[in-house]
């Protein structure tokens, strides 16, 4: 039994169904994306002036790298034009040039992976103190002589870690001053940069910058997560029909190119939703 | 392969389709990619569900009526699965809201949606359409798994420490987060991966459906040509597909506030049993609400539209006369998709959003009623003049007319700002949208089961039986929940373990009603039990049909042989004529299959 | 990534199937790479936008989201072929786009009367 149009396209609508079915799943993935960014919107706009978010004072500089973040919208558009380049070549009937794509197009997209890892390995490890006296600090954490990282999952310290395990001090070395928004290089703020030793009782709050931090490292960590997810499930879906899928090529190479079409697509809106998260995240 | 052979209808078993291997066991009736058996898994799960769903809601229904006392027989099968949460046989606080939300959710996402949509659309969709398949039959595969599995994930949820999930269907924050603060893995959370799982079936399931009647249409099966069935199915598609993914996303933040302590719901300053809740604030409960009822509203027409297409197969089919204002009904079914995206902050009218606000979503839930009542309307009025045959199919689809009017005119107050006030979760409401799902939907449903079981076994079911079931369960329908309108104004909030049994005047609107209203739910089940022997005797000792088409039905659902084989149609059919030729004048029979050429 | 701007390897090929001819596509990847370097460029005026400072909130952000938008019409015209489309998939898009709207600015109108949290000073206290 044969589905009709799967790769013909039907008279009437001009589209194979492929390509009607990956349409109105980027649909929903549109409204599932609105709802997130309709959530970021919401709750920075019902915060309260100062509080948005408020790290040292100053905002938003040094809470996320803007470098990184465009070198990385930088590899995702790359990526999106090379699957279109890939797509084109099997329209041409060049496979290896669609291999040679593809190949590039994986790359790219395990780099924007790599890089995001390293992002959110710095947050892990970077802490937030605050002092009762009223001093704000951001920086590294070193407790009883260890630097816990992203691995040490467990060990994403915070006052009530402190207290529960019983540590009596920690070492904090503090970031250098971040520049304010126009200024090209900060004032020095006087702090020397070498591991202070703080104690337990003068600690009001400390903990990384992880989601349960702020609301806005909620929302960014939960949307660049849940981006990050569609980024790797659509690199599978490419790196299958870039190796073992491609062998469709052979048998059936329309309905293999409208594949590598419907996959580019996904790809593209994955792009999409890029191309509004980094500036919206980044920089608003 | 389909081969050239001409196409013949009528005929009692027809090889000419697909007929390569025999598929095993398991590639037959659990992996399989045939629509049909998918619909009828989809179909069993979700009675199992719908089973399931009501026996919480009688130990509950229990526990209003009899405060305080054990429940009979069901009370030790309790005690001994959940142990102290129902000891003694008496059924905790906890362990009333739990069943009281599950009982929501299982119904609604595990019980009707999966059988209006899912077992409905998938069995009658392509074969109405005249196609031979799904557009995506593996996708739709994946889809009753995802269902069946994210079912049992829910059913789980019961089984862990603290319970299944006990804060309403509707899982507001904040309490869905701090009521199993400690424990990171509870039941509220099983209840958030599940949803997310059910979800993604809907969200795929809808992309198959649409993309199906979008392009696998036969030939000659132009849009105004379509069976009304076929359009619910069609705007249930894109209610689906647009309104579920704010859901998800809401509910991967519900699932982050439970599992990594974030605030996306938690407001600043929440004090939780006297203590501040170490949490970093921000967060708005409103959130919450607007996502989830922005799926909320379009989810209930969801629940009604396919049983409105249902109806009007039914109605057609047993007036032998065309249904009355077709070309509006379509209209109006494209109206009520689109407006019931806007409509859903009238759930949330006494969360202080303001008066504009609230204006303007009054303002919306009434335009929405028109296209509502244009439905009703038309098919009411397809009624007149018709020579209709009472067979078990049509009592039910008839007695969903009155009742679906009962529960939309009971919305009305609820949909105004100012009425609501009062009557804002209460048992009017109770009242309101069970008479909609219960005896409007759910009637629906079973006059779908009696008037397709024959194209699907062979066999008809039981008539005597039939009749026995729908008037004791419209009477059933109406003791049950008719006094709940009277409760809910008389001032009854739901959702309480008690029954109201503390409030002043308890005697007068809580424990005579209650008492009233269980035993009419007792009634109510025991008017299933001749739908449940039917449904499984008949199949194999049921009456059997005279011909492929024993109703002289139009659609092409019935130009198929009897049960369709895989393939459904020998050879792509194609449409001469609209869905409803009923007695044509100067016709040779009171009907004009679809399919017949002129 | 890509000075070498080219067409990538078989000249000559013949192309089988249904679907755009040689030329055609060919003058398809001129496009692409030109929408290529303009998303690189947007990227860049996106940032060296976050360093001028505009007098309200309000403007930046308007500034930044029309960048992004033309952005995204790139990507979804050219890459996405939507602007050679059928009409099936744009009355699709139309009504998500109509409804991502509606979800936006209901759920934000519909919470904007509330009053505000008016302590929130410090954040947790352990």
């Amino acid at each position: 039994m044969d589905i009709p149009y799967t790769y013909k396209p039907r008279p009437d609508t001009g589209l194979y169904n492929a390509k009607v079915g990956i349409w109105l799943f980027l649909a929903s993935e549109i409204m599932l994306f609105g709802a997130l960014f309709s959530s970021y919107i919401l709750l920075r706009v019902q915060a309260p002036a100062g509080t948005w978010p408020a790290v040292a004072g100053a905002w938003p500089h040094g809470l996320l790298n803007i470098p990184i973040g465009t070198f990385n919208t930088a590899v995702l558009i790359t990526s999106s034009v090379t699957v279109v380049l890939a797509w084109a070549a099997l329209k041409m009937n060049n496979f290896k040039a669609f291999r040679r794509y593809m190949v590039v197009t994986l790359v790219c997209a395990f780099g924007f992976l790599g890089i995001k890892s390293y992002e959110y390995n710095e947050k892990f490890t970077h802490y937030e103190l605050r002092l009762k006296s009223g001093e704000v600090h951001t920086g590294h954490l070193e407790v009883n002589g260890k630097h816990p990282g992203f691995w040490d999952f467990g060990s994403i310290y915070n006052l009530a870690r402190l207290e529960k395990d019983k540590v009596a001090e920690i070492k904090f070395t503090a970031d250098p001053p971040q520049p304010k928004p126009g200024e090209k290089h900060a004032a020095a703020d006087g702090t020397s940069h070498e591991a202070k030793t703080y104690k337990l009782e003068e600690i009001e709050k400390l903990d990384a910058f992880i989601l349960r931090n702020h609301t806005f490292f909620a929302i960014y960590f939960v949307i660049t997560a849940l981006h990050g997810l569609h980024v790797l499930g659509g690199a599978l879906v490419l790196g299958y029909f870039a190796f073992p899928g491609s062998a469709m090529w052979k048998t059936n190479p329309e309905q293999f190119t409208n594949r590598i079409e419907v996959a580019g697509l996904f790809w593209h809106f994955v792009d999409l939703v890029w191309i509004f998260l980094f500036p919206v995240v980044y920089l608003l | 392969m389909s081969t050239a052979t001409s196409h013949t209808h009528g005929a009692a078993h027809e090889h000419a389709v697909d007929h390569h291997h025999e598929p095993g066991f398991w590639q037959k009736y659990i992996f399989s990619t045939d629509h049909k058996m998918i619909g009828i898994q989809y179909g069993l799960t979700s009675l199992a569900f719908l089973l399931f769903g009501f026996i919480l809601v009688m130990c509950m229904r229990f526990q209003l009526a009899k405060p305080g006392q054990p429940i009979p027989f069901f009370g030790p099968i309790l005690e001994a699965i959940l142990g102290d949460t129902a000891k003694g046989g008496i059924m905790s606080g906890d362990l009333y809201n739990s069943f009281g939300a599950m009982h929501g959710t299982i119904m609604v996402f595990l019980a009707i949606v999966p059988l209006a949509f899912g077992a409905f659309g998938n069995y009658v969709t392509p074969l109405q359409i005249g196609a031979p398949d799904m557009a995506f039959p593996r996708l739709n595969m994946a889809s009753y798994h995802l269902y069946f599995w994210g079912g049992v994930l829910m059913l789980a949820s019961f089984f862990v420490p603290g319970g299944s999930a006990k804060s309403g269907w509707t899982s507001y924050s904040p309490l869905a987060t701090v009521a199993e603060f400690d424990k990171v893995f509870n039941g509220q959370t099983m209840w958030l991966v599940g949803m997310v799982i059910l979800i993604t079936s809907s969200l795929l399931g809808a992309v198959n459906f649409i993309t199906t009647i979008i392009q696998l249409r036969a030939r000659g099966m132009s849009w105004m040509r379509l069976p009304f069935f076929v359009w619910a199915q069609f705007v249930t598609g894109f209610l689906l597909l647009l309104a579920f993914p704010p859901l998800e996303a809401a509910g991967v933040l519900q699932l982050a506030d439970n599992l990594f302590h974030t605030s996306f719901f938690l407001p600043t300053g929440l004090v939780v049993s006297g203590q501040q809740l170490p949490v970093s604030g921000g967060g708005s409960p409103l959130l919450w609400q607007h996502l989830f009822w922005f799926l909320g509203h379009p989810e209930v027409y969801v629940l009604i539209l396919p049983a409105m297409g249902i109806i009007s197969e039914v109605i057609a089919n047993n007036t032998r006369k065309p249904l009355w204002g077709y070309k509006s009904m379509v209209y109006a079914a494209m109206c009520i998709g689109f407006l019931s995206f806007i409509v859903w902050a009238h759930h949330m009218y006494l969360t202080g959003m303001g008066t504009k606000v609230s204006t303007f979503f009054q303002t919306t839930t009434m335009m929405i009623s028109i296209p509502s009542v244009m439905i009703l309307t038309a098919l009411f009025v397809s009624l007149w003049g018709g020579s209709i045959r009472f067979n078990t199919p049509m009592l039910f689809a008839l007695a969903f007319l009155p009742m679906f009017g009962i529960g939309g005119l009971t919305g009305l107050p609820l949909g105004f700002n100012a009425s609501d006030i009062y009557l804002h979760d209460s048992y009017y409401v109770i009242g309101h949208f069970h008479y909609v799902v219960a005896p409007g939907t759910i009637f629906g449903l079973m006059a779908g089961i009696y008037f397709w079981f024959p194209k699907m076994t062979g066999r008809y079911m039981n008539e005597t039986w039939g009749k026995i079931h729908f008037w004791l369960s419209l009477i059933g329908m109406n003791l049950v929940f008719a006094p709940m309108f009277i409760q809910g104004m008389k001032g009854m909030s739901r959702r309480m373990a008690d029954g109201g049994s503390t409030y002043f005047g308890a005697d007068d609107i809580a424990l005579k009603l209650n008492t009233s209203i269980t035993h009419a739910g007792i009634l109510l089940g025991l008017a299933q039990l001749p739908f449940i022997f039917n449904l499984f005797i008949s199949i194999k000792n049921g009456k059997k049909v005279e011909s492929d088409n024993p109703w002289g039905a139009t659609t092409l659902d019935w130009a198929t042989p009897t049960p369709p084989p895989h393939g459904n149609f020998a050879s792509e059919p194609i449409v001469y004529r609209g869905p409803y030729e009923y007695s044509v004048p100067g016709a040779k029979a009171d009907f004009i299959p679809q399919d017949q050429k002129p | 990534m890509s000075e070498h701007s080219h067409a990538p390897g078989g000249h000559g090929a013949q192309t089988e199937g249904g679907g755009h001819d040689h030329d055609d596509i060919a003058s398809h990847l001129k496009t692409y790479m030109i929408v290529f370097g303009a998303l690189l460029v947007g990227t860049l005026v996106t940032v060296g936008m976050y360093f001028v400072h505009f007098e309200s909130m309000a403007v930046t952000i308007a500034v930044a989201l029309f960048i992004a938008s033309i952005k995204a019409f790139l990507v979804a015209g050219y890459f996405m072929h939507l602007l050679s489309e059928k009409k099936m998939i744009y009355s699709v898009l139309a009504i998500t786009v109509v409804l991502f709207f509606a979800l936006g600015t209901l759920t934000i109108w519909g919470s904007s009367s509330l009053p505000k949290n008016t302590e929130m000073k410090t954040l947790y206290v352990p």
